[in-house]
């Protein structure tokens, strides 16, 4: 593993598992704070389904309700803190789901699958 | 580029999220086989990263914005088999929490922006990497292999959307792709700049096959 794991890398930069940490912040920050300045424009698939004339298709209701439906977090009256709120949580979500598949797989081969 | 339900029909998304779920399936016994440790963190670092800047839209034309799509960013780190398991994480929590992407769209999402954005984006990065030696080939490899991916992307959900009937394949597909051709641009200037800060600052974090060649990393091979 450290044949191929960066030797010599180790002492320098964010060391040892603090980039993990460091890693975690700077993701929650651009989700927390940085989505706020987010153009609101419509992005490229929206823009031609406009352009196209089938942006109706879209389903207007959704088959399940999401919680946090288009990254307002319910039940605040701050739009920017709603969507910050948004921002930080799902950013979390995928922090620990992305590690809990990387533990799971690998829990998976521990047991000899 | 997440489609929304009622954009496909349901032999399109039936048939999208049967070869989803296939990939995703071989993804997880290749992940499980080859996850080193310190990649269980990295997971779920990149993970939250590309999640958090796929909400960062940047205007590219009046009136339209682009974002991250990451997949090619989350190949550089781990390999397009774990790619594959963030990107769907990650596509999946947009659906079920955020209404970011129809529920039934959400194999075909998986399948253009997670399975053809790692691949194709690693295929074209290795490709690119063996023209243009070092540290250099490696920056433009990781451009160009993200550019690629958004476009191909971009035209795989139009030919889900032709296919569909929603509108005619001989408009969406150049529509769809003269639009992402400048989101690409978005996406290769974050993904390569995001892998020169971290081949500076952690190198070892960067997957081995993705690296500048060095004594190391020629010896770990895909």
């Amino acid at each position: 593993m450290s044949a191929v794991y960066g030797r010599g890398c180790r002492r320098r930069g964010l060391k040892g598992a603090r980039w993990i940490w460091i890693g975690l912040a700077a993701a929650l920050a651009v989700g927390g704070l940085l989505s706020l300045a987010a153009s609101p424009s419509p992005d490229g698939l929206e823009r031609v389904a406009e352009d196209q004339g089938f942006l109706d298709k879209a389903a207007e209701k959704p088959l399940l309700a999401a919680p946090i439906a288009d990254y307002v977090f319910p039940g605040i009256r701050n739009e920017r803190l709603a969507t910050g709120l948004a921002g930080f949580t799902g950013t979390l979500i995928l922090f620990a789901l992305g590690a809990g598949i990387g533990w799971l797989a690998r829990r998976g081969r521990a047991r000899g699958a | 580029m997440h489609i929304p339900d009622g954009f496909l029909s349901a032999p399109v998304w039936i048939a999208s999220a049967a070869v989803s779920a296939g990939v995703v399936g071989l993804s997880v016994r290749k992940v499980g086989k080859s996850l080193e440790e310190k990649q269980v963190p990295l997971m779920g670092v990149a993970g939250a990263f590309i999640f958090a800047a796929q909400m960062v839209n940047f205007p590219i034309a009046a009136g339209t914005s682009g974002h991250l799509s990451g997949a090619v960013l989350a190949t550089l780190l781990l390999g397009p088999w774990p790619a594959t398991l963030i990107m769907t994480a990650i596509l999946s929590v947009q659906a079920l929490l955020f209404q970011d992407g129809g529920i039934t769209a959400l194999g075909a999402n998986i399948l253009n922006m997670g399975v053809v954005g790692s691949f194709a984006g690693f295929l074209v990065f290795s490709v690119i990497r063996r023209v243009f030696k070092g540290k250099k080939g490696v920056l433009i490899g990781a451009f160009v292999a993200s550019w690629t991916a958004v476009v191909l992307s971009a035209a795989v959900a139009a030919g889900e959307i032709g296919l569909s009937g929603t509108v005619p394949l001989r408009l969406a597909l150049p529509a769809m792709a003269g639009v992402h051709v400048l989101i690409g641009l978005g996406e290769g200037i974050i993904t390569t700049a995001a892998l020169a800060f971290l081949l500076k600052v952690r190198k070892d974090l960067v997957y081995p096959a993705c690296q500048p060649y060095t004594a190391a990393a020629a010896g770990g091979a895909v």
